[in-house]
């Protein structure tokens, strides 16, 4: 055997999951964690889908009896809830735990096992919350549990509770895997990639990790003193105890605004990828687009009070966030143009699935952007507030800013993740009934909502002259649902008869498209180096590392602004304590719903796993103590 | 028409609807560029190959077009926001001495209550507004158990009623009308079904509804009536709903002293008819599923009686 060979042998044995149904739950590398992402993070995007082709169909005709109030309320509860929390958030983050070790050129994320057991949180959350809705414990008080509706007096029973409770699940999980992308994209890039030649996709999340970090905080205090409030008698959000229901107000948007962006901005870095990928050109305005992010994240914090604009407050605070809302335009502006600039100086371009979701994007997201304008305004947003205005915005911007885009990047990415690419012309069929469907649900809303029709209704009197829109809207709702059906379909043919796609099927510039399709367990045979920002599109001869050890999990930590090398840290291996720990997580989260004591009695557990987590192995403390190297000269 | 934002009949929602008709025009106008420059740049045919280390040497002319991009957005935004300053000041001008009236939400009706001109006595009725058409209107608003939001799409925008908290809202009617609302904050399972109505009458019209008001439940003349009153005070009515003149003084329900005289009943959700008040007496939960009403363990002959007689209240 050569060289090259001998060492892939070693690679393949040192970086392989365990074989056998062990093996599965004990798996720590980072493709293998995403794509239990995707998968469980879509199953939870069709359940959340279904849901609202009901509510269409409620509202589809006046007067309807399709659905009771008490059925509706927790329909659309648990319709918002699932998409924003079991959905849109961690799908982005999926896409980022797939995508930002390959495109920094790592071998896995930092903090595999963290990883394991973010995942394992997350899916213990989703299927309680599940669980509670199908035996009628579902969420009635919206996913923004306003309180007191939301309170003991107003929401007796457990049905708050297991909302409260799924809060912490997921933001359990969110957090710790925005910890694990901020390490990987800051200490693990490959050597040479300098700040300025981070791929935009890799930016974006960590940004959007940075954002989680600051805002997940104010979610998880309100939605403990909410679950306090009802499970031990506090008064927070209490007024006749010197509580007030608009602390919770506060709290609950000073996270749901950045929460929007937090699904958003991932979003714009696959655009950014995704066009110069067909343009042909790198980027424009790559400075610019970095800071549009970062700007972004920094403004969405002073914007939350737009979500209060009905709640009377004084004139000077209502200024200050109108001016913060509206001023949000000019980044998103600005990196707007810098993808038309880079599609209007690039090359011919090829109208593949995955641009053509990103130009849906661009018709609309723009609308919803624009009525994002309005809404900023007090004066109008005292009209269209709470009602199917926006509805229709909200769909506009998350929908068209984060989901097509989203699609677009499964089209992309999927060659990578499966080593075939996607039938184009189911995926144009894909997005059509997409955008067509999208546009008859939701465009009609805005004339709904300026008409007086207001959220969260489950059904209205014939004499409002409703009926003719909302039939439309459901029409639109299931051609959505066909083209998504479509794209399901899609993925199951071309799993088994899809093209073979080769390393890099589009001629893309980053440098997952250097590994294989799907990637060998060790990602990259050699770390690559970096020498400039578009590295495949480089001429001439590619370097890389040599030196790592293939015999235990070495990978190489470089310094955060110009990646050069700093040190090697061994990773740890497969471990069933992740799951054992995220178990008697479950059970401490799950039993606090009923009563206190399982806070203290469910600790127990908890540290247990943890402690086996951290607990030593004497075969790999011999192998790294014979690897271990001493340095020839001490200075550096 | 009656309950939409685009077809104003008062001084705040036409200065509203005449900002968002400015920011329409110029949002439109931004949509229109921007999506024009986009379509061509894609349908432009060009033959400049696919190196993209050539084609990355125009960088320097994108970014000026970039920038000159941007620059508009900045002009356009900081003028749309001055115009909602501007709006938003004249808005909160006051425009003469306002009529009080005090509102309180409850899951799911609209408690109004008038304060007293002249030391005459206190008007109080649910889910109806009367209002005198070309005075100001002061809303003072609170709720007593959830946060509901006070909306008439015709008149004024929406302002929330929040429990412990007090918040405030004026409006006027430039035209006599009927102008629905409902509540847009979600507040439980009757969300739904908690309407008010705005009825802006003539002044003079406002006055006689007013005195009318002020006066003490008629007396029942009938046989029936006078039926329907006993079965009234005998029965668990009392507990939640008052009508002056009567022995009844609950306050958790709507005041029924002129119950006869409003549109609809359960906010907006039956038309008021007696038989609407005998489907709505009998069982409550089955017409407004979630309602604090119980259901009244009556003859059918009480019923009728009992629903003559709150007609009759006008």
């Amino acid at each position: 055997m050569s060289y090259p060979e001998e060492n892939e042998a070693a690679l393949h044995r040192t970086w392989s999951e365990r074989p056998g149904w062990l093996g599965w739950l004990m798996a720590v590398n980072h493709r293998t964690i995403a794509k239990r992402y995707l998968v469980t993070t879509l199953l939870f995007f069709v359940a959340a889908g279904i849901m609202a082709l009901l509510m269409r169909l409620q509202l589809a005709r006046p007067e309807n009896t399709f659905l009771d109030t008490d059925r509706y309320s927790q329909l659309f509860s648990m319709h918002g809830s699932v998409m924003m929390f079991l959905f849109a958030v961690p799908i982005m983050e999926a896409v980022g735990v797939y995508l930002v070790p390959l495109m920094v050129g790592a071998r896995n994320i930092a903090f595999p096992r963290l990883n394991a057991f973010s995942y394992w949180i997350f899916l213990f959350g989703g299927l309680m919350f599940f669980a509670a809705f199908l035996l009628n414990t579902g969420p009635e008080a919206g996913w923004f549990s306003y309180v007191p509706l939301a309170g003991p007096d107003y929401s007796p029973g457990k049905r708050t509770d297991f909302w409260a409770q799924l809060i912490t699940f997921t933001e359990l999980s969110a957090l710790v895997v925005s910890i694990e992308i901020i390490v990987t994209a800051l200490k693990m890039r490959a050597p040479g990639m300098s700040l300025d030649r981070i791929p935009l996709l890799v930016w974006a999340e960590v940004v959007t990790a940075f954002m989680v970090i600051f805002a997940m905080p104010a979610v998880m205090l309100s939605s403990t003193f909410l679950i306090t409030d009802r499970l031990v008698s506090t008064h927070f959000y209490n007024p006749a105890g010197g509580g007030d229901p608009l602390l919770w107000q506060h709290l609950f948007w000073f996270f749901g605004h950045p929460e929007v962006y937090i699904i958003f901005v991932p979003a714009l870095g696959m655009i950014s990828q995704i066009i110069p990928t067909f343009a042909r050109r790198p980027v424009v305005g790559y400075l610019g687009l970095v800071m549009a992010l970062v700007i972004t994240a920094f403004l969405a914090f002073g914007l939350w009070v737009h979500h209060m604009f009905a709640t009377g407050l004084p004139p000077l605070g209502m200024s200050f966030f109108t001016a913060a809302s509206i001023l949000i335009a000019i980044p998103t502006g600005l990196q707007i143009f810098c993808w038309i600039a880079t599609l209007a100086t690039g090359g011919q371009v090829r109208f593949a699935t995955p641009l053509l979701f990103v130009i849906g994007f661009f018709f609309t997201f723009i609308i919803g952007g624009l009525t994002g304008v309005w809404l900023g305004s007090t004066t109008l947003d005292s009209q269209l507030h709470d009602t199917y205005f926006v509805v229709a915005h909200l769909h506009y911007v998350l929908i068209g800013g984060a989901i097509m885009p989203l699609f677009g990047a499964f089209y992309f990415w999927f060659p990578k993740v499966t080593g075939r690419l996607l039938s184009e012309s189911l995926g144009k069929w894909n997005f059509w009934l997409f955008f067509i469907g999208f546009h008859v649900t939701f465009f009609p809303m805005h004339a709904l909502g300026l008409d007086g029709m207001t959220r969260r209704i489950y059904t209205y009197g014939a004499d409002r002259g409703w009926q003719e829109l909302n039939l439309v809207a459901t029409v639109g709702a299931f051609i959505l649902a066909i083209s998504v059906l479509v794209f399901i379909v899609n993925v199951i043919v071309s799993l088994r008869r899809g093209a073979l796609a080769g390393d890099n099927p589009w001629n893309a510039s980053t440098l997952e498209w250097a590994t294989r399709s799907p990637p060998p367990p060790y990602n990259f045979q050699f770390i690559p180096v970096v020498e400039s920002r578009d590295p495949l599109w480089q001429k001439g001869e590619r370097r890389h590392v040599v030196g790592l050890s293939n015999e235990v999990r070495s990978v190489l930590i470089t310094a955060i602004h110009d990646a050069q090398p700093d040190h090697t840290t061994t990773f740890p291996s497969p471990s069933l304590w992740p799951l054992l720990s995220a178990l008697a997580t479950t059970g401490l989260f799950v039993g606090s719903i009923f009563t206190p004591w399982a806070v203290l009695w469910g600790s127990i557990p908890v540290a247990v796993g943890l402690i086996g987590w951290f607990w030593p192995s004497h075969r790999e403390t011999e192998i790294n103590r014979r690897l271990e190297i001493k340095p020839e000269s001490p200075a550096r | 028409m009656n309950h939409s934002a685009l077809h104003p009949a008062g001084l705040h929602a036409a200065q509203i609807a005449h900002l968002g008709l400015t920011f329409l025009i110029v949002s439109c106008a931004v949509y229109v560029m921007v999506i024009g420059v986009l379509l061509a740049v894609l349908i432009r045919r060009r033959r400049r190959g696919s190196d993209p280390n050539t084609l990355s040497r125009s960088e320097r002319r994108a970014l000026i077009g970039v920038g000159v991009a941007v620059g508009i957005t900045t002009v356009v935004v900081t003028a749309l926001a001055i115009s909602e300053f501007v709006t938003r000041r004249s808005l909160e001008q006051d425009t003469g001495e306002p009529l009080h009236v005090r509102i309180i939400g409850h899951q799911w009706w609209w408690e109004v209550q008038y304060s007293s001109d002249s030391g005459a006595g206190q008007v109080q009725t649910a889910n109806e507004l009367h209002i005198p058409v070309g005075r100001p209107v002061q809303l003072q608003m609170t709720s007593q158990d959830v946060i509901h939001s006070f909306w008439v799409p015709n008149l004024q925008g929406k302002r929330d009623l929040i429990p412990g908290r007090t918040t405030h809202i004026s409006l006027v009617a430039d035209q006599p009308g009927r102008y629905e609302g409902q509540c847009a904050e979600f507040c439980g399972f009757q969300h739904a079904k908690m309407r008010i109505v705005v009825d802006a009458q003539s002044p003079a019209d406002f006055d006689a509804w007013r005195q009318v008001q002020l006066q003490s439940a008629r007396e029942p003349v009938s046989d029936l009536e006078r039926r329907g009153k006993q079965v009234f005070e005998n029965s668990t009515c009392v507990m939640c709903h008052a009508i002056q003149g009567s022995l009844a003084s609950g306050t958790i329900g709507p005041d029924l002293t002129h119950v006869g005289s409003r549109s609809s009943i359960a906010a907006g959700t039956l038309p008021n008819t007696p038989q609407t008040l005998v489907l709505w007496i009998a069982n409550p939960s089955a017409v407004k599923p979630g309602t604090a009403m119980p259901s009244a363990a009556l003859s059918g002959e009480d019923l009728r009686s009992l629903a003559t007689y709150l007609a009759s209240l006008k």
